[in-house]
C-alpha cells in the first residue's frame, strides 16, 4: 500500500498498468516509480500476473469454432426452450417466495444427511468468518472453552494445534447442528484467512474423508466415532487437505482408542 | 445475417476465453457461452445499441453468478483419494499456479480482473458489466492482485519476504 500523502495514488498505479492513465499523468507516474523501487516491484508483479493469465487462457479464443455455437441451430434447440422454462421458474420464485423455492428444490433429489451436515458447517463458516468484531463467542485463552463445548456436543473435544500452518486459534462458539449442538472452532492465519472446524453428532459411525467445494470455500468432512468434523477454509485444496490431515491426527490421537492409523495416507496407498 | 447476429458471432471466441478463465473448466465454460448466446438471441429486442461485447459479457457474468449461487446451496462432494493430483514441477506448474490463484478469488474480483487483463475492457465498461461504480471495480482489481500475489508467495516459501 502507498501512504496517503504520496503524489501518486494506489488507483493510479493500477490505471498505469491497465493503460487507463491519462497521458499527462503517465510520465509523472513513471518518474515516481523510478525512485520508488518497492512500488515499481509491485507494478511489475501485476504485469507478470496479467501475462500469466493471458498466457494461460489466450489460446482458448483461437480454438476452432464449435458446432454448439451455430446461432441458427441454437435458436431451434432444446436449450432455447429450457431457457424459457428457467425464466418461468425464476418468475415463480420471485412471485411465490418460499413456494417457488420448494418447487425448485423438489425437482432435484434431496441432499443426503452427509451433504446436509456439510452444508450446515459451510453456512456457519461463511457467516462467522465474515464477522470482524465477534467471530467467536469464547476466546481461545479462556479455560472453560473446551470443557463447555465438549459437554454440549457430548464428546471430549480438543482444539488442534495448527501453528505449523501459521494458524492461531481465535476461539469457539456453540451452534445448533443437524443432530444436536455443534461446536465451531475458528483459526486465523497471518493474512487474515480463516479456517473453521465444525464438530457435532452424526448419524453414521464412521466415514471416509470427503472434499467438497462451493463458491470459493472448500471443506473436508469425515465422521469418526459418531462425531462429524468439517474443516472449512479458502479453496486451496492441497493446503486444506494438509490442515485437515493434521486435525484428523490430533483429534483421533486421544488415548486410548485405536492405533493412530493415518487414514488419508493409508487410503491413498490402497 | 443481421448486424446483431454478426456481432454476436464475432464475440464467441472472446466469450469462450473469458468463460474458461472464469470457471477454469472447459465444459462448464462452453455451457455458459451457449446459454449466454441463447439468452442474447432471445433478448435481441432488449439490446438498444451500445457496446455489444460488454452486453454479452454482462449476460455471461450474471449467468455464472446464478450458477455459483445454486452451487452454494449444494456443494459438490468428491472422495479425497479420487483425484488427488500429485505435485508437479516444470512449465505446467506455472499455468496451474495462476489457475489456482484465480480460483482463490472472490467471484466479483476474479471477473473484474479477467475483464480488464484478459478481455481488455476499460474500467468504465467493467463498471457497466458488473453494475457497480468505477471505484468498486478498482478496489476489486486491487484486492484480486493482492490475493494472487499472496497466493503465489505462499507457493514459493523460499522467496517470501519477511515483513
Amino acid at each position: 500500500m502507498i501512504d496517503r500523502n504520496s503524489p501518486v495514488t494506489e488507483d493510479e498505479l493500477h490505471a498505469y498498468v491497465d493503460g487507463e492513465l491519462p497521458a499527462d499523468r503517465r510520465s509523472a507516474v513513471e518518474a515516481w516509480l523510478a525512485s520508488h523501487p518497492e512500488q515499481a516491484a509491485r507494478v511489475a508483479e501485476w504485469r507478470t500476473q496479467a501475462d500469466a493469465i493471458r498466457a494461460r487462457y489466450g489460446a482458448v479464443a483461437a480454438q476452432p469454432p464449435s458446432a454448439r455455437f451455430d446461432l441458427d441451430k441454437l435458436t431451434r434447440s432444446r436449450r432455447w426452450w429450457r431457457a424459457a422454462a428457467a425464466a418461468v421458474l425464476l418468475a415463480t420464485f420471485a412471485a411465490g417466495g418460499a413456494a417457488g423455492w420448494l418447487a425448485h428444490g423438489a425437482s432435484v433429489a434431496g441432499p443426503t444427511p452427509f451433504e446436509s451436515f456439510t452444508v450446515e458447517a459451510l453456512t456457519a463458516h461463511r457467516l462467522y468468518i465474515a464477522e470482524v468484531r465477534h467471530p467467536i463467542e469464547v476466546r481461545a485463552g479462556e479455560q472453560h472453552l473446551l470443557p463447555w463445548l465438549s459437554r454440549r456436543v457430548g464428546t471430549s473435544l480438543r482444539a488442534p494445534e495448527l501453528e505449523l500452518f501459521s494458524l492461531k486459534l481465535l476461539g469457539g462458539r456453540l451452534l445448533p447442528g443437524p443432530n444436536g449442538p455443534a461446536a465451531l472452532f475458528m483459526y486465523e492465519g497471518p493474512t487474515g484467512e480463516r479456517y473453521t472446524i465444525y464438530c457435532s453428532r452424526e448419524q453414521e459411525p464412521r466415514t471416509a474423508l470427503r472434499y467438497s467445494i462451493a463458491d470459493q470455500i472448500a471443506a473436508v468432512h469425515w465422521v469418526e466415532a459418531e462425531i462429524g468434523y468439517v474443516v472449512s477454509g479458502p479453496a486451496d485444496r492441497e493446503r486444506l487437505l494438509r490442515i485437515a490431515q493434521a486435525i484428523y491426527d490430533q483429534m483421533e490421537n486421544r488415548p486410548p482408542t485405536r492405533s493412530s492409523d493415518n487414514r488419508l495416507i493409508s487410503r491413498r496407498g490402497t | 445475417m443481421s448486424d446483431f447476429r454478426e456481432g454476436v458471432e464475432a464475440a464467441i471466441p472472446a466469450m469462450r476465453r473469458y468463460a474458461r478463465a472464469l470457471t477454469r473448466d472447459a465444459e462448464l465454460a462452453d455451457d455458459l457461452v451457449q446459454d449466454t448466446l441463447v439468452r442474447a438471441l432471445r433478448s435481441e429486442h432488449l439490446f438498444h445499441g451500445g457496446d455489444l461485447r460488454s452486453w454479452l459479457y454482462t449476460i455471461l457474468t450474471n449467468l455464472n453468478r446464478n450458477r455459483l449461487r445454486s452451487l452454494a446451496r449444494r456443494p459438490t462432494i468428491t472422495a479425497i483419494d479420487d483425484n488427488d493430483a500429485p505435485d508437479m514441477a516444470g512449465p505446467e506448474a506455472g499455468a496451474r499456479d495462476i489457475e489456482r490463484a484465480l480460483a482463490t478469488l472472490v467471484e466479483d474480483q476474479r471477473a473484474a480482473l479477467l475483464l480488464v487483463v484478459l478481455e481488455g475492457l476499460t474500467y468504465r465498461e467493467v463498471a457497466d458489466v458488473q453494475g457497480v461504480p468505477i471505484g468498486t471495480v478498482m478496489s476489486r482489481l486491487a484486492r484480486a492482485r493482492m490475493q494472487i500475489k499472496a497466493y503465489l508467495d505462499g507457493k514459493r516459501p523460499a522467496l517470501r519476504r519477511v515483513k
